[in-house]
């Protein structure tokens, strides 16, 4: 086997009447990658990935597998197999028969089929299960029968619709390590869509943020969290304190931002470095777990002076909610080291970040919670 | 029991009970147990019913099966044949209004959108706000001789002479045809509309054509609604008179004319519910008969 089966989508648009749920889409997933599509509802992922899949038509650009133009290639014809949101078994055949029923339509003799069925059960952790009917499987059991069927068609490349979505957060967590497993396994590239921002970080080589129809950002997880390219993907990945204001200072990484917390120091976005012009409208992101209490004389660190509100204990980190100048609202994040903050509700506060870990980007759209 | 009467309160549970018990026992049982009894007996004028004569006998079976004393045949042939040729007919109908409507029931449950899909469904039931019978009389006239088929055919120089769709019997299979085609649309569009479109599209995406499809999803899941549809025309058919009466032509009967027949010309009202209890027994084994060849039960028709 090669490195497997890449997918492309060059400037892709789907239209539905005057509608645009996908605009401009360009992809390159490299073969044998973990691929996911992260964005919120209604964002046109499902769209994105009917549109590999086969069962509709770009309005414009083009759809690549392995190189080659699907364009006019039904879904029947593709090498992709799709696990669809609701998961699609049929509830009319067993188990086994559900898993090989591409070998079925390749006219497979009912022996091998019922052989490799057995095998793939044994994959998915369910051996010697095929003969039961899929109404008689939990959640999670149907989730895995649903892959081993998927599989079972060897398509070069698994399209997967949310297919987590439905189950309860300690089989979720179990299904991805599963997940990634399998596709260690077998080698070949996985599409993923999830609205769920810890899924696409843990499980992909690669992410890509859609926000209504348009693909904000394309990186590794790591760079989707700590050098995000728009604002929206800055405050729908993970948590995010944002301030807003102009640009007072800039020099080629960094930017003093004049907010109504203060004058703070971050870095530029590496997406908009060159662009960002003093004057302009500009949102400073800080994670929560990027602020600590301040302590004298310490380089490097942007300040701020801010009011205890509240506290939360959480287990590992507790969170403290801080009111600073101009009524703007802090979460900070700490380590629970066995140490508590050594501040109470009402104390006043200089809390320090890393001036490397605070982003500046042009003011722009913001996820909705 | 008490449940029943808790979720529908006191009178209502009351009044429900009532009606249903009137229904069945009243209206169906009571008449259908009188006709057996009917059936049983000697058709005697009215003065010698209730007397000793009037005893229970198998004659009325015994002359559909072997015909009046005398009878040169070893078999009653003229009713046997006609009785066949019934139940054959109405498997026919069954089955022709089953190729029709499952394209069609599967159009309209996974094709059509909203609105398109509302029109085309009352486009199917406005007609069948006329009358039975002025229906078979509509396609008397579509088919005859002078008819709007009859016509076209001539008049774009197809054929000559008129054909006779009467004597050959096929305004009769179109009107049987097409008087019990709601029943057959609706129970296996219900069943499809049911179906998750995505399984649809699995199959698909699994590189199955559409026949395949079809045979291991679609059909399947549509299995009640389609048994049902089959047992309700094929019930229906086998019993209709209008049609029959009106389209059939000279040399045809159907069994229920017979009956017919007998309770009305003939005036003996036994005979004619020996024969009619013979009908709708046979149809009932022929329909169970069915079921257990294609493993359906009976539960799953009522879905
Ligand atoms: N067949 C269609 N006709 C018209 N609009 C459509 C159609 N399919 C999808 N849309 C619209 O396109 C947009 C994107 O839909 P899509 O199903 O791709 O969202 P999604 O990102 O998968 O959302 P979710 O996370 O809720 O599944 C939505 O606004 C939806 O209303
Ligand atoms: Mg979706």
């Amino acid at each position: 086997m090669s490195a497997g089966v890449g997918v492309e989508l060059d400037n892709v648009w789907i239209r539905f009447g005057n509608f645009i749920a996908v605009r401009e889409a360009n992809v390159n997933i490299a073969g044998g990658e973990f691929f996911s599509f992260l964005g919120p509802s209604g964002c046109g992922k499902t769209t994105i990935l009917r549109a590999v899949s086969g069962f509709l038509e770009p309005s414009d650009g083009n759809v690549r597998i392995g190189g080659r133009d699907m364009a006019g290639i039904g879904p029947n014809q593709r090498p992709t197999a799709l696990i669809f949101q609701n998961l699609a078994l049929f509830p009319l055949m067993k188990v086994w028969e559900n898993i090989a029923f591409s070998m079925e339509v390749r006219g497979v003799a009912s022996a091998e089929r019922r052989k490799r069925a057995e095998e793939l059960l044994e994959l998915i952790a369910l051996p010697g299960q095929g003969d039961k009917m899929v109404s008689e499987l939990s959640g999670g059991q149907r989730q895995r029968v649903a892959i081993a069927r998927a599989l079972c068609a060897q398509p070069d490349v698994l399209l997967l619709d949310e297919p987590l979505s439905a189950l309860d957060l300690k089989l979720r967590q179990h299904m991805r390590t599963e997940l990634r497993s399998i596709q260690k396994q077998v080698g070949i590239t996985f599409i993923y869509i999830t609205h769920d921002q810890g899924e696409a970080l843990t499980m992909s080589d690669n992410v890509a943020v859609m926000r209504a129809g348009v693909i904000d950002q394309i990186a590794d997880g790591q760079t989707i969290y700590d050098d995000p390219s728009t604002s929206f993907v800055a405050s729908f990945v993970g948590e995010n304190n944002m301030f807003r204001g102009t640009v007072k200072k800039l020099t080629k990484d960094a930017a003093v931002v004049a907010t109504d917390a203060g004058e703070l120091d971050a870095r530029i976005a590496s997406s908009v470095k060159g662009e960002l012009k003093s004057g302009d409208d500009a949102m400073v992101f800080i994670r929560p777990e990027a602020f600590g209490v301040a302590e004298a004389g310490a380089r490097g660190k942007g300040r701020i002076k801010a009011m205890v509100e509240n506290e939360e204990f959480e287990g590992q980190s507790y969170h403290v909610f801080l009111n600073g100048p101009g009524d703007t609202h802090i979460k900070m994040s700490l380590v629970n080291t066995g140490r508590t903050s050594g501040s109470a509700v009402g104390d006043n506060l200089t809390i320090a970040y890393d001036t490397k870990q605070a982003v500046v980007l042009p003011a722009g759209e913001l996820a909705s919670e | 029991m008490a449940k029943f009467f808790e979720r529908n309160g006191g009178l209502l549970g009351t009044y429900l009970l009532v009606m249903v018990g009137f229904w069945v026992i009243v209206l169906i049982i009571l008449p259908q147990l009188s006709m057996l009894d009917f059936s049983f007996r000697y058709n005697l004028p009215p003065a010698q019913v209730g007397t000793d004569a009037d005893v229970w006998n198998i004659s009325n079976y015994h002359f559909l099966l072997f015909g009046a004393e005398g009878n040169p045949e070893s078999y009653n042939v003229v009713d046997m044949s006609v009785f066949l040729k019934t139940l054959v007919a109405a498997l026919f109908v069954t089955l022709f209004d089953l190729a029709l409507c499952y394209p069609l029931a599967y159009y309209l449950a996974q094709s059509v959108s909203g609105g398109f899909g509302r029109v085309l469904v009352l486009l199917l039931i406005i007609p069948y706000w006329v009358n039975e019978i002025l229906r078979a009389f509509a396609f008397r006239i579509i088919f005859g001789s002078s008819g709007i088929i009859n016509a076209t055919l001539i008049g774009t120089g197809i054929i000559d002479e008129p054909i006779d769709f009467i004597r050959a019997d096929v305004a009769l299979y179109a009107g049987l045809g097409y008087a019990y085609i709601l029943l057959m649309i609706f129970p296996i569009y219900n069943a499809i509309e049911s179906l998750d479109r995505n399984q649809i599209e699995a199959a698909r995406d699994m590189g199955a054509p559409w026949w395949r499809i079809h045979w291991r999803v679609v059909i399947p899941f549509a299995k009640p609604g389609i048994t049902s549809g089959c047992t309700m025309v094929f019930m229906l058919t086998a019993g209709a008179l209008a049609a029959p009466q009106i389209l059939g032509g000279p040399s045809s009967l159907w069994f229920t004319q017979i009956i017919y027949q007998w309770f009305n010309t003939g005036g003996n009202w036994p005979r004619g519910s020996a024969y009619a209890v013979v009908l709708l027994l046979t149809c009932i084994v022929f329909v169970l008969a069915m079921m257990r060849l294609f493993k359906i039960k009976m539960g799953e028709i009522g879905k």
